[in-house]
């Protein structure tokens, strides 16, 4: 079996895993605003400098850091693949000539390279402090943060609970449906199936007979789930204790003021430095 | 006192015939009691019946001397707790302790109760050392302990397991038998094991056989294993043991009837020192 990394829970006892969940929501909504008013690598650098303290505080091992980016490895390729071929600015950044390559719509120009390196270090960056926030975070816990945060769509009768427990067992039943599909796709190819081969279009019409087996196996383990709960006395509506506390400490308080101390730097390189290198 | 009695009871999933037909039992309370049949002979339905996941079409489920119904179905659930077959398919949160406080949470206890609860579960079951663990990495038989410890936390005074061993392996399945019958005997909780595994029903106080949605042969376990071919005719095949004893005994030696390994094992002991 692959190991799922993404979005699963890595139990370890850290300062970053103690920090309050809706804190933690709070920062990765603070930090993409942050990545996104960095307008060069300037305040990128501060955002990874900000990212490398949480893994390292975290105690969660690189490669399993590494992993998370691995998974969006096509994406930042294709990223950047593009913002190369489609740039066409004639801006010189270091010596040498502006435009290296040209043909027709296509061109690889120092502008180009640049403003791609730009966006993939955004999108790295991005999907790593995603994955920090799972990894150092219970879907329980988050969860609850999220309920709490969420407090105020409580006030308008949308009921906030019965989503942030969707969104929970969703992620708690990430590894198992992967499992699932794994053993789904093994018994296809070993009936003949060829799921590896072929052009794009094919592939993934050669998933659709994995597909509909797991999607019948979901139904089943929300059905037993569902049993489950109910047996244990769950009932959409009634009020639950919640067992894990959430409070403020003197980690959050630190925390709350690197965010705050990241988000100025961001505008304050932006403000007083122009271009983007 | 009777923990759950079953009164002329009839449950059908649709129009083609019945699945459990005018059932008529009583569980006594600290008893362990074993429920066998073959697929489809109703037993799991019985399991829901008991806690309200279905309620009976005619007839009634008393729990504790009160009928079950739409309203009293919350309170006969935290007196009879179910553990279901898939161990992968019942725990709702990702870390041990989470899961075990689910049920808890869910009847409203404060805090400080729910961590006693999970203390106790966990250690009725023997998980103590796994309660920060990450469910999807423990053993099956390891996962249906926390199934277990799930159900005990919110205290119910009957644990009713639906073939919960029916997908583990032998280490698995030894695991969880171990954990009942201590629960039946320390905690006097009330068991019923729903199983098709002979060996499993043997450590019952009492079995019942389920054939078609009737109760088909009733007794202690070692009663009932001595009809051995009245069990064939309702799809059960008598425990190996059982099996070695009867080919002994058509071979012409003289071994008694038992299901007791070490009893068979003296008698044969005997016969070689003969």
């Amino acid at each position: 079996m692959k190991d799922v990394s993404f979005g699963q829970y890595y139990p370890v006892d850290s300062f970053v895993h103690k920090v309050d969940p809706r804190l933690k929501i709070l920062f990765l909504i603070g930090y993409i605003v942050a990545i996104f008013l960095a307008k060069n690598f300037y305040g990128l650098a501060v955002c990874a400098f900000v990212l490398l303290l949480v893994i390292l505080f975290s105690r969660v091992p690189i490669l399993k850091v590494l992993r998370a980016v691995k998974g969006i490895l096509f994406l930042v390729i294709f990223t950047a693949a593009l913002n190369i071929l489609f740039n066409r600015s004639e801006e010189v950044y270091w010596a040498g000539p502006a435009v290296y390559w040209r043909w027709k719509i296509f061109s690889v120009t120092q502008g180009g390279i640049v403003v791609s390196l730009f966006l993939v270090a955004r999108l790295i960056l991005l999907v790593t402090l995603s994955s920090m926030l799972t990894y150092t975070t219970t879907p329980v816990a988050l969860t609850d943060g999220l309920e709490s945060l969420l407090t105020p769509l409580k006030w308008m009768h949308i009921p906030v609970y019965v989503l942030a427990d969707v969104m929970s067992i969703a992620l708690r039943f990430i590894p198992e449906l992967s499992a699932q599909t794994e053993r789904i796709a093994d018994a296809q190819k070993s009936r003949g199936a060829s799921l590896d081969s072929g052009g794009p279009v094919k592939r993934v019409k050669a998933f659709v007979p994995v597909l509909v087996p797991l999607f019948l196996a979901a139904f089943r383990i929300a059905d037993d789930l569902g049993e489950a709960m109910e047996s244990r006395c769950y009932m959409s509506g009634r009020t639950r204790t919640k067992y894990k506390k959430m409070h403020f400490t003197w980690r959050d308080l630190l925390v709350f003021l690197l965010l705050g101390g990241m988000i100025a730097g961001v505008v304050l390189l932006r403000i007083y430095i122009g271009g983007i290198l | 006192m009777t923990a759950i009695s079953f009164r002329d009871v009839s449950y059908a999933y649709d129009e083609e015939g019945f699945r459990i037909e005018h059932l008529n039992t009583e569980i006594e309370e600290g008893e362990f009691l074993a429920v066998l049949g073959h697929n489809g002979s109703g037993k799991s339905t019985l399991a829901r019946l008991m806690n309200g996941l279905l309620l009976a079409d005619s007839g009634t489920v008393e729990v504790f001397g009160v009928p079950l119904t739409e309203k009293t179905l919350y309170d006969a659930r935290r007196q009879v707790g179910v553990v279901f077959q898939n161990p992968d398919n019942q725990t709702v949160a990702s870390i041990v302790e989470d899961d075990v406080a689910f049920g808890a949470e869910n009847i409203g206890l404060p805090r400080e109760e729910i961590g006693r609860r999970i203390e106790f579960a966990l250690s009725a079951v023997g998980m103590e050392k796994y309660r920060n663990a990450t469910v999807s990495r423990l053993s099956g038989g390891q996962k249906q302990r926390i199934a277990i410890a799930g159900v005990l936390a919110l205290k119910p005074k009957v644990l009713v397991l639906d073939e919960s061993t029916a997908m583990l392996d032998p280490r698995g399945r030894h695991e969880i038998m171990d954990v009942v019958t201590k629960l039946n005997r320390e905690e006097h909780i009330t068991v019923v094991l729903i199983t098709h595994f002979m060996e499993e029903a043997l450590l019952a106080d009492r079995a019942i056989v389920m054939n078609r949605g009737e109760i088909a042969m009733q007794g202690t376990p070692q009663d009932i294993f001595e009809r051995h071919e009245e069990l064939l005719t309702y799809n059960l095949a008598l425990p190996r043991i059982g099996e070695i004893c009867k080919k002994l005994q058509a071979g012409g030696l003289s071994v008694p009837d038992t299901l007791d390994i070490d009893c068979l094992a003296e008698a044969i002991g005997r016969l070689l020192n003969e």
